[in-house]
């Protein structure tokens, strides 16, 4: 009666494994229930406006909430930091000028005619 | 007159509508916006639905007789050998593309009535998103070479135009600027390459070289012209710094049609090198070096180049994301990192070619590569479209500057995360299945091209994760506390794109079997895309 679901159901071969998708919604959606099923076991004695929740910052003061935001350029910073070497060459190749757009074209072609053995 | 006869001669007219259609509307509509803006777009939204109508048709008879259609313009349907005329070859991979450049536009064109509501001259924005959406469908159905030039710059002229659309900021005149100077190299290149073959073999027919290549010196040289200038056209790195330019100063709505025109010259990479070059691939060896040099087959060398583009494009893609702080160029990046994708499984491909054919690994990794074409326009897409929605509710696209919008644009939100699973290859959304296919495929080749992909997709997952930090989280910005969510309209196009991502995830194996199949099956025998001319013209 519900054939006409089969092909909903077909299992993804990927020619070396397998995965089917339905089935991995099943266990996530079991894993989020167990997950918060663990979560009620929590202290109940947590008061979300006490001083409980208050930041410590090593003893600065806490600026206030709008001041405390991340920006986007300082998230990874250590991370871009530490391959610095690498950004310096990758910002070099962007540069922004349109001749060295087309030069990059012109080392691509010439790769090209290498690799395909015309030269 | 019977219904089966209306869709008779629907479906044997349908390759032409499907291009004429928009081509028509775009002429039509500044006669219409003179009337009313409101029923501009309603025409436009029309135009794009019938030109669904078609595109459905004959997606539905392709896809399930699995047949190559011709459609010849100018005379008789019966071909005649020589093949001169222009014609239209219609097979799986075309109509797949097809599918894609119909999303992208139709989608675009419903963000654009709320999006572009606040800026004027429309009737011209209209116009040129038409326009540019018939070159697009010409590019991908044609059989015919010069016809796919002609595409090709009707769908650059286009698209340079409408990435300047906002002609009063001087970033989106020189993206413009820059993208016609490589859209204008590009095609030239191609241009010069199709008079090589030209000048050989007497014929512009896809079909007809093919079937009559002999692979030369000047073969070679059109080979390395056009797969040269279409990769620079699709934003392989190291020929691609002019896509973030492009992607982050054009309206978001554009954006995506132009996420749909890099893919269109992406399908003519593969159509260059399985279709046209077929043939020579697994039986011509290319001499490296000089007269004593070493032979290695076509098929191999191309590989091998093109699996080193395709890593370079993912690092080279995931790391300069990573440090963008404008909203827009970052998801520029990521989809260079994402174009890698499709390149590894086309280079993975070409290395595995044998005389026999493609089978195991290698053909699985090209149905990875042509799966993900799909899941990358609309992943990417659906990116574009929180990031302009974004625009529209603050009018800032930097990430310094923005933050806690998950308060105030709480469906844009949802959809953000949706887009951020899907690009980053996320269970149970539609990048996971198509780069699943890629990561197993690679890895019987090489495990540590496998490995690299999967460090890049976990990289686009950090990088997405930064956005939506500092985007929606945090604490609320004080001059973002009246932010409205976006209209309607932006909505229901982001909701479009985010159920497909989601149904495609959730069953892979139907769409994997029914559409992506039979285009892969299309691409790697390309002797029956041949024959559909070369017989049928006998």
């Amino acid at each position: 009666m519900l054939d006409f679901l089969n092909p909903l159901l077909e299992t993804f071969k990927t020619g070396s494994g397998f995965w089917h998708p339905i089935i991995w919604i099943i266990v996530a959606v079991i894993a989020l229930l167990i997950a918060y099923i663990v979560r009620g076991f929590g202290n109940k004695n947590y008061k979300a406006d006490s001083g409980q929740t208050q930041s410590f910052l090593s003893g600065n003061p806490e600026y206030e909430k709008e001041q405390m935001h991340v920006a986007g350029s300082n998230v990874y910073w250590g991370f871009l930091e530490s391959l610095k070497w690498l950004y310096n060459i990758l910002n070099k190749m962007h540069n922004g000028y349109i001749n060295d757009y087309v030069l990059w074209f012109v080392v691509i072609l010439a790769i090209l005619f290498i690799v395909l053995g015309v030269i | 007159m019977s219904i089966e006869s209306i869709m008779g001669d629907l479906l044997v007219h349908a390759p032409a509508m499907i291009i004429a259609i928009p081509l028509l509307g775009a002429f039509l509509t500044p006669i219409i916006s003179r009337i009313n803006g409101t029923l501009r777009n309603v025409f436009v939204i029309s135009i794009m639905g019938l030109t669904s109508l078609f595109v459905g048709v004959l997606a539905n008879d392709i896809f399930t007789s699995r047949v190559i259609k011709t459609y010849v313009f100018g005379g008789s349907q019966e071909l005649t050998s020589p093949v001169v005329r222009i014609l239209l070859e219609i097979d799986a991979l075309s109509m797949f593309m097809a599918m894609i450049v119909l999303i992208v536009a139709f989608v675009a064109v419903i963000y654009s009535w709320g999006f572009m509501k606040e800026y004027t001259g429309l009737d011209k924005y209209y116009t040129l998103v038409l326009l540019m959406t018939a070159g697009m469908f010409g590019m991908v159905l044609t059989g015919d070479l010069f016809n796919f030039f002609v595409f090709l710059e009707i769908t650059s002229i286009a698209s340079c135009a409408l990435i300047a659309f906002w002609t009063t900021k001087g970033e989106s005149i020189e993206a413009a600027f820059k993208y016609i100077v490589i859209s204008a190299i590009g095609a030239l290149f191609v241009l010069f390459a199709i008079a090589i073959l030209y000048g050989q073999y007497n014929a512009l027919n896809i079909a007809t070289l093919a079937s009559v290549m002999k692979y030369t010196f000047l073969d070679k040289v059109a080979l390395v012209l056009l797969v040269g200038a279409l990769a620079m056209k699709a934003g392989i790195v190291p020929m691609h710094m002019w896509l973030p330019d492009s992607y982050g100063r054009a309206p978001a709505s554009v954006t995506l049609i132009l996420v749909g025109a890099t893919q269109a010259s992406l399908y003519g990479v593969f159509r260059v090198c399985f279709t046209l070059y077929g043939k020579s691939l697994s039986l011509t060896n290319n001499i490296l070096g000089l007269e004593d040099g070493f032979p290695l087959a076509l098929g191999t060398s191309l590989g091998i180049l093109v699996v080193l583009l395709a890593i370079v494009t993912m690092l080279v893609g995931v790391f300069m994301a990573l440090k963008q702080s404008d909203f827009k160029r970052l998801i520029g990046f990521a989809a260079v990192a994402e174009i890698g994708y499709m390149m590894l499984g086309l280079g993975v491909a070409l290395l595995s070619i044998e005389p026999t054919g493609l089978s195991g690994s290698g053909l699985m990794a090209l149905k990875g590569g042509i799966f993900h074409i799909f899941n990358d326009a609309l992943d990417i897409g659906l990116m574009f479209l929180v990031a302009g929605a974004v625009y529209w509710a603050t009018k800032e696209r930097s990430l310094d500057k923005l933050g806690g919008l998950a308060r105030n644009m709480k469906y844009t939100s949802i959809f953000f995360v949706i887009g951020l699973f899907a690009v980053a290859g996320m269970p149970p959304f539609n990048g996971f299945a198509s780069k699943l296919l890629i990561y197993e495929s690679v890895f019987q080749i090489s495990p540590i091209l496998s490995i690299v992909a999967i460090l890049s997709s976990i990289m686009l997952l950090a990088v997405f994760v930064k956005v939506f930090h500092s985007v929606f989280l945090g604490p609320a910005i004080p001059k973002f506390k009246n932010v409205k969510e976006a209209p309607i309209s932006l909505l229901v196009a982001m909701i479009i794109i985010s159920v497909l991502i989601v149904f495609i995830g959730i069953f892979p194996e139907m769409f994997l079997n029914n559409i992506v199949g039979p285009a892969t099956d299309a691409l790697v025998n390309y002797s029956g895309y041949i024959d559909a001319v070369v017989l049928g013209g006998m």
